[in-house]
């Protein structure tokens, strides 16, 4: 989660830092010295990013086609993979939240597998599920001529992999928190389980799915390693930011440093908006 | 056993826990109000939601105007509930609160909407039908949740403590207000509380549950004089009667009037624990107690260290007094006695 707590502190530094004088007391130094290094530690690389920025040529490294498609479709195939997360992730939180089934604490263990998984593993692991010859891919090709490695909808996949388990685990601990009797109320008042998911359920936890989409898309938006494994590095068709980043990398620098702020910038952009307009009270 | 199936509820509520054990016989006629009064953890939650179809019956019967609920999904039954803090949902404004029901009873929108506004407007609530519940009081938001309830049009209607989410002063007036609209609901009414004065004040009857089983039930005015327990003696001492106000002084239907420190019009409760009664065998002199009756022993019950005294006479009430008091008195029962009781000891309120 430190990418999206990361972008939470660029947030709130950038829009000026709370100016609140709620402690008196002395802050104990073991705390304050560590939490210090901590927020430098955080901070200096994106400083280093900044100064070392080729600002003067920055204008004509921005303004080739391959960066705006990259930046097109990491936007685009991000916002895709929350998408589907939303759809599927948000069901399957609350069936780990309020059903009981056996091998449910299983279940949950590998839901949150994806998380600590390296995600080249995950690619891997994809191709071997999804790709042409794969366990399920075999199956898509021949009856329905789905073919998802190496396409955009390949990448989308790849993201939702990896990002919808950040979202089910925010939405379930939501879930939890939430007084379940609100359901059973609406229940005795005639509404399906179904419905009172729909008309109770749902706006109450409004904000916990909103917190974890934003996670969910920041993830999705950095996603490298299961990307280039799953969907290849095909320019305007599966090259995500984080990808020509990292093979601008390989032959211009400086290209790669423009890459990481214009990245950086559309991050803290959408979830500085986003956090003034979702979670004002978190 | 062939007798026709009767309106109502009846129902033989059995549910097993590891820990605990509910074993409740509960019926109830139309139009009857039941309070099942007990301490904490008694079961008398449980009994409410296996009522509501929230908790299922290990074993049993729930029969409700003849047909069998047991096994029928909460969703399907024709049960209301008021919960214990309301459970309104926050999002909802009060008039989509209460359209829920209706709603989700296949009304249209408009419609489901129109009936919430006219049950707002019996609940006196018209004005705030666009609020959400978190700027409702605490007696609004208790109007709302039995509105919402009503809006179902229930046969059976369920009140988890409907008043300890009050303040002590809402609670008067709101207890004073779901009486009246408890008294017009036609269907049964079951309410579950832990405090004997909403019991006795709300219910036709009362049904006392300790260890998930019934140890007593009967009217009001009948357990408070019969406590088979010591702790239903203890939980529901209290002399409670029904009479018109007149500034300090409550004329009660039956005849005599009893002096109150409250300054009230209009029809009211006077009620008062049996431990302030004194009893006499010679009418005191230099009565400072206006509150005098003539009475007569009907029975004695021991209760620990304590004796209640049943009275009759001008005002049917009970009493508690110390065996070394009894024993003095030479109480037994068909003995003509003199019980006061100081204004300051009465409580009053409107009805």
């Amino acid at each position: 989660m430190t990418k999206a707590d990361e972008s939470g502190a660029v947030a709130g530094t950038l829009r000026g830092g709370p100016r609140r004088r709620r402690v008196r007391t002395a802050v104990p130094l073991p705390l304050l010295l560590p939490g210090a290094v901590a927020l430098a530690f955080l901070l200096l690389p994106l400083l280093a990013l900044l100064l070392r920025a080729p600002w003067s040529s920055l204008p004509s490294l921005l303004t080739s086609t391959e960066v705006w498609q990259a930046l097109q479709l990491s936007l685009l195939s991000a916002t895709a993979a929350t998408a589907v997360s939303l759809v599927l992730g948000v069901p399957l939180a609350w069936l780990l939240a309020r059903t009981e089934f056996p091998g449910r604490g299983l279940v949950r263990a590998l839901v949150t597998l994806p998380l600590v998984l390296p995600p080249v593993v995950g690619g891997v692991a994809l191709l071997l599920a999804l790709g042409r010859n794969g366990v399920v891919g075999q199956w898509l090709d021949s009856w329905f001529g789905i073919t998802l490695p190496f396409t955009t909808a390949g990448v989308v996949v790849a993201e939702s992999f990896v990002a919808m388990p950040f979202l089910v685990i925010s939405v379930e601990g939501t879930l939890r928190a939430a007084d379940p009797r609100y359901e059973e109320a609406a229940t005795t008042l005639g509404a399906s389980r179904f419905t009172a998911f729909r008309r109770v359920t749902l706006p109450l936890i409004a904000p916990g799915i909103a917190a974890g989409a934003v996670l969910a898309w920041a993830r999705a938006l950095g996603e490298f390693g299961a990307t280039i494994t799953f969907a290849g590095n095909f320019p305007g068709r599966t090259q995500t930011m984080p990808l020509a980043v990292y093979l601008a990398l390989q032959n211009d620098p400086e290209a790669a440093i423009a890459l990481s702020l214009v990245l950086l910038t559309v991050s803290i952009a959408v979830l500085a908006g986003l956090r003034d307009r979702w979670m004002a009270g978190a | 056993m062939t007798d026709p199936i009767p309106d109502g509820l009846d129902a033989h509520l059995v549910v097993a826990r590891p820990a605990f054990h509910l074993d409740l016989t509960l019926t109830a006629a139309p139009g009857e109000v039941v309070a099942l009064l007990g301490p904490n953890g008694a079961g008398k939650t449980t009994a409410l939601r296996a009522l509501a179809g929230l908790t299922p019956l290990t074993s049993g019967r729930l029969r409700l105007d003849g047909e069998e609920l047991d096994g029928t999904p909460p969703e399907s039954r024709p049960v209301g509930v008021v919960f214990q803090d309301y459970l309104l949902f926050p999002h909802l404004t009060a008039l989509d609160n209460v359209a829920f029901g209706p709603r989700c009873h296949g009304a249209t929108k408009a419609e489901s909407r129109a009936q919430a506004a006219k049950w707002l407007d019996r609940m006196g609530l018209a004005e705030h039908a666009g609020a959400k519940p978190r700027r409702l009081s605490g007696g609004q938001a208790q109007r709302v949740a039995l509105a919402r309830a009503l809006a179902t049009r229930p046969r059976l209607l369920l009140l988890d403590e409907p008043l300890a989410a009050l303040d002590a002063r809402t609670r008067l007036d709101v207890r004073s207000q779901l009486r009246r609209h408890l008294a017009e609901f036609e269907a049964v009414a079951i309410l579950v509380t832990h405090d004997p004065l909403d019991a006795m004040v709300l219910a036709d009857r009362l049904v006392v549950i300790e260890q998930g089983r019934v140890v007593q039930e009967g009217t009001p005015a009948d357990i408070a004089r019969h406590p088979r327990t010591d702790y239903i003696a203890h939980l529901v001492g209290l002399n409670l009667y029904r009479g018109r106000a007149e500034g300090h002084t409550v004329k009660l239907e039956a005849g005599p009037s009893i002096s109150t420190t409250e300054d009230l019009t209009g029809d009211a409760f006077v009620a008062f624990p049996p431990s302030a009664v004194t009893l006499f065998r010679d009418r005191p002199t230099g009565a400072s107690a206006r509150n005098l009756w003539r009475c007569e022993v009907a029975g004695l019950e021991t209760h620990g260290d304590q004796i209640r005294a049943d009275l009759t006479g001008e005002l049917p009430l009970a009493a508690d007094l110390t065996t070394v008091a009894a024993a003095e008195l030479d109480l037994h029962p068909g003995v003509a006695v003199w019980a006061t009781v100081k204004a300051t000891q009465t409580h009053a309120y409107p009805a």
